[in-house]
């Protein structure tokens, strides 16, 4: 999405779905829900969990992506932001009783709120300042839950229990529930991606290039660039506040314990895995951070080692992979697609 | 048809996800109709902290029952079975509770859990596990949430509850402490209320002069501490984890408060505590004798402290730590692990050779168990809580001396009453008898 444009000879004769943004995303949308749900369907119903916690990894890495790579804002604190819509998801579908779709819409709309307030700070500052408050975020907000005046509605440090949504019973007694929760992931990812690939496209994320290549010619050529770096902070919120209320329903739960600054670095590290600034890239990103850890233990159970070592296997694989893709794409996984794409473009001309 | 630059990026996607995702699929799966359960073998699985915050003692309780576990596999199993526990890391993050949970339902098809630990963690996949009615035996928490047969009948928990060891407190501290001034330093969360409810029932409201409560994971108690030695109390009970039982300590030493200290069983274990007292002066530059420090201490215990090597049942789980894990310590945290694989050892049996998981909860909800105990479980149909009581226990030269008999009681408003039966010996080669 953040190539440039194809050159303009070949635009007349490119087929209309080439020709217009809108109608190409909109295919590339549908191949996207084809894509999972054939993949649902043939997973089993512990796949479809992970299935289901990439898809709402990928939408938090994409708002990052879209914050980091389009506006160049970086935020050490998109966990706490997952926290915020996982919270209002919970407390609504537990307390509220609404149903699940305006669960998530308020979800979105509620952490897209705080993030402007956030953006509004953030514009103010710059580099380290911004990771710093940030990082602050991160660790601060989630203990929210344990202050003493918010204890009984938050559930303090043991959190809210969230029921499962249940499949509808047109799909069959037997339908599974993993199942169910990866479709309703999968459908937000693919809007998600949807939407922020035609954002991209638009004037909104143009400016945001510009805000990010530099701010004073931004500036010059007539773009506002602190409204430019808040909307893209509200937008970015929003799709972890999206991802959070896709957490709670997938996980059950929204509780201090899982919004750990850890979750926010992951959502970093999948950005910069899958490379900044690329949609495609946050969805690799979050394929890694998601089953990564879990590969890892389990192989590191399987060589039965001694626990001091077992217990650190998986970070050490996490910072060998890490390592491993910087090195050898440094722009991100997707960089590396990108290449190999085009040499074996260039191999069949040839 | 040749695809053009982008829907290959798509299918190029879908597909490595496909790859990936199936890579992890498949694994095991039991051979007859009971998930875990084959003739030779029962496979069960737990989480908890190996990792995080919440993993110094907590972590060695996995390759305590493991080891537990070894043992009566060595014997011969039970029925013919060897007992092979799975145990995984959630480092105390309930999101990795859920998935690590459905992954050994799921996909490692795990005949139960069994001592899965803690309360912020367990109480997320408590409805999955009910709802796919695996067993969740002895979740490893004081939490009273787990007694609810009516709501969770496939739950049930192992250790007395924290009100009920709050009752057993708060019954000695007003008997042995009348008159004395009392304060409670409790952790923020269910585990210091439902202490504080049990000690409430006991303790004269007038006495109790001040209540503070900490935050776990911030380590300066010093406005708490200084504020119950103003209060003048003479008496402190600790609803505390270790770590916190330590930092009271050290926190108060530096004011020069010397009260009687009063702690319920999760943070008196003197090992873990003397420990951890000897870490954390290290790292501020100071140097003490843990076990000094923690000389006095009172609390309730129903185990056998590790200590008390006359116990049959202290020889028993020494020997099984001296063969399969020598390098961890023998500590409090070890007996624990190692008595409800006992535990579930003696279900199993009582379960008998064609085993199901209804069987087991038959078996569980027949009652009867008695085992490393120092009082009986309140298991039955009715009530799935744990241990009914504990023995006042005092630490004198490092270790715990029990004191009186064992005292039992409910979480409800019944009494403390004193428990007679003997601890039955436990069996020479470890396994429960038939």
């Amino acid at each position: 999405m953040t190539e440039t444009q194809a050159p303009q000879r070949e635009a007349p004769r490119a087929p209309l779905w080439r020709r217009s943004t809108l109608l190409r995303h909109a295919c590339f949308a549908v191949l996207g829900l084809l894509g999972f749900w054939l993949l649902s369907i043939a997973l089993d119903p512990f796949a479809n969990l992970q299935l289901a916690q990439i898809a709402y990894t990928a939408i938090a890495v994409a708002g990052l992506t879209v914050l980091s790579g389009l506006s160049g804002q970086i935020s050490l604190g998109h966990g706490a932001f997952v926290a915020v819509g996982a919270y209002t998801a919970a407390l609504l579908l537990e307390n509220a009783e609404w149903s699940l779709a305006p669960v998530l819409v308020v979800a979105t709309a509620g952490t897209a709120l705080v993030g402007t307030l956030v953006g509004v700070a953030a514009a103010r500052l710059r580099g380290p300042y911004l990771a710093g408050a940030t990082l602050a975020l991160a660790v601060g907000l989630p203990s929210l839950a344990d202050y003493h005046g918010l204890r009984d509605l938050l559930g303090g440090a043991n959190g809210l229990i969230v029921s499962p949504p249940v499949p509808p019973l047109s799909l069959g007694e037997t339908f599974p529930l993993e199942r169910w929760q990866s479709w309703i992931c999968g459908i937000c990812l693919v809007v998600v991606l949807f939407l922020l690939a035609n954002l991209s496209r638009s004037r909104l994320g143009r400016d945001m290039r510009l805000v990010r290549e530099d701010e004073d010619a931004a500036a010059l050529s007539g773009v506002h660039v602190a409204r430019t770096q808040i909307l893209a902070f509200c937008v970015s919120a929003g799709c972890a506040g999206l991802a959070g209320g896709l957490f709670a329903i997938v996980n059950n739960l929204a509780a201090p314990g899982a919004f750990t600054l850890a979750l926010s670095l992951s959502l970093l590290t999948a950005a910069v895995l899958g490379g900044l600034g690329s949609l495609a890239g946050a969805v690799y990103g979050a394929v890694i951070v998601t089953l990564l850890p879990n590969w890892s233990t389990d192989l590191a159970q399987q060589a039965d080692l001694p626990r001091a070592v077992y217990a650190n296997i998986p970070l050490v694989l996490y910072g060998l992979v890490l390592i491993l893709v910087i090195l050898a794409f440094p722009g991100g996984i997707q960089s590396g697609v990108r290449r190999i794409g085009r040499l074996l473009r260039r191999n069949r001309k040839n | 048809m040749v695809l053009s630059r982008r829907p290959r990026t798509a299918v190029a996607l879908t597909a490595a996800l496909a790859l990936t995702l199936t890579a992890c699929g498949g694994g095991g799966s039991g051979g007859g109709s009971t998930p875990g359960v084959t003739d030779t073998d029962v496979l069960i699985g737990s989480t908890l902290p190996l990792t995080g915050n919440a993993a110094p003692g907590y972590s060695e309780q996995g390759p305590a029952a493991k080891a537990m576990f070894d043992y009566i596999n060595a014997s011969g199993g039970i029925h013919g079975r060897k007992i092979n526990l799975k145990y995984v890391d959630d480092a105390y993050n309930p999101a990795n509770t859920v998935t690590l949970t459905k992954q050994l339902v799921l996909e490692d098809k795990v005949f139960a859990m069994v001592g899965a630990l803690g309360t912020p963690t367990h109480t997320k996949v408590v409805d999955f596990l009910n709802s796919s009615r695996v067993p969740d035996l002895f979740v490893a928490s004081g939490c009273t949430c787990w007694d609810q047969p009516d709501k969770n009948p496939y739950t049930y928990g192992w250790q007395p509850d924290y009100t009920v060891e709050g009752k057993i407190l708060g019954d000695y501290v007003a008997k042995n402490f009348a008159d004395k001034k009392v304060a409670y330093f409790y952790q923020d969360d269910d585990f210091g209320a439902d202490g504080m409810k049990g000690l409430d029932k006991f303790i004269d409201q007038s006495l109790v002069v001040s209540r503070q409560p900490y935050q776990p994971g911030n380590t300066d108690v010093a406005a708490q501490v200084s504020a119950i030695a103003r209060s003048g109390a003479e008496v402190v009970v600790l609803e505390t984890i270790p770590a916190y039982t330590a930092l009271f300590k050290l926190t108060a030493l530096k004011l020069g408060y010397n009260p009687q200290l009063v702690a319920s069983s999760v943070g008196a274990d003197p090992v873990t505590v003397a420990g951890l007292l000897e870490n954390f002066a290290k790292q501020s530059g100071a140097s003490v004798k843990g076990s000094d420090l923690v000389e006095g201490l009172v609390s309730s215990a129903y185990l056998p402290a590790s200590s008390n090597a006359q116990n049959s049942w202290i020889q028993l789980f020494k020997k099984v730590h001296d063969t399969y894990i020598p390098n961890l310590p023998f500590d409090g945290n070890v007996i624990y692990a190692m008595s409800y694989a006992y535990t579930f050892a003696q279900v199993l049996q009582a379960a008998g050779k064609d085993l199901t998981r209804q069987g087991l909860i038959d078996a569980l909800n027949k009652g009867g168990f008695t085992g490393p105990g120092l009082v009986p479980f309140r298991y039955g149909p009715e009530s799935h809580a744990g241990y009914t009581g504990g023995q006042i226990s005092t630490i004198r030269g490092g270790q715990q001396v029990l004191s009186g008999t064992p005292l039992t009681t409910d979480d409800g408003d019944g009494p403390v009453v004193p428990y007679t039966q003997p601890q039955p010996a436990a069996p020479a080669n470890g396994v429960p008898a038939a």
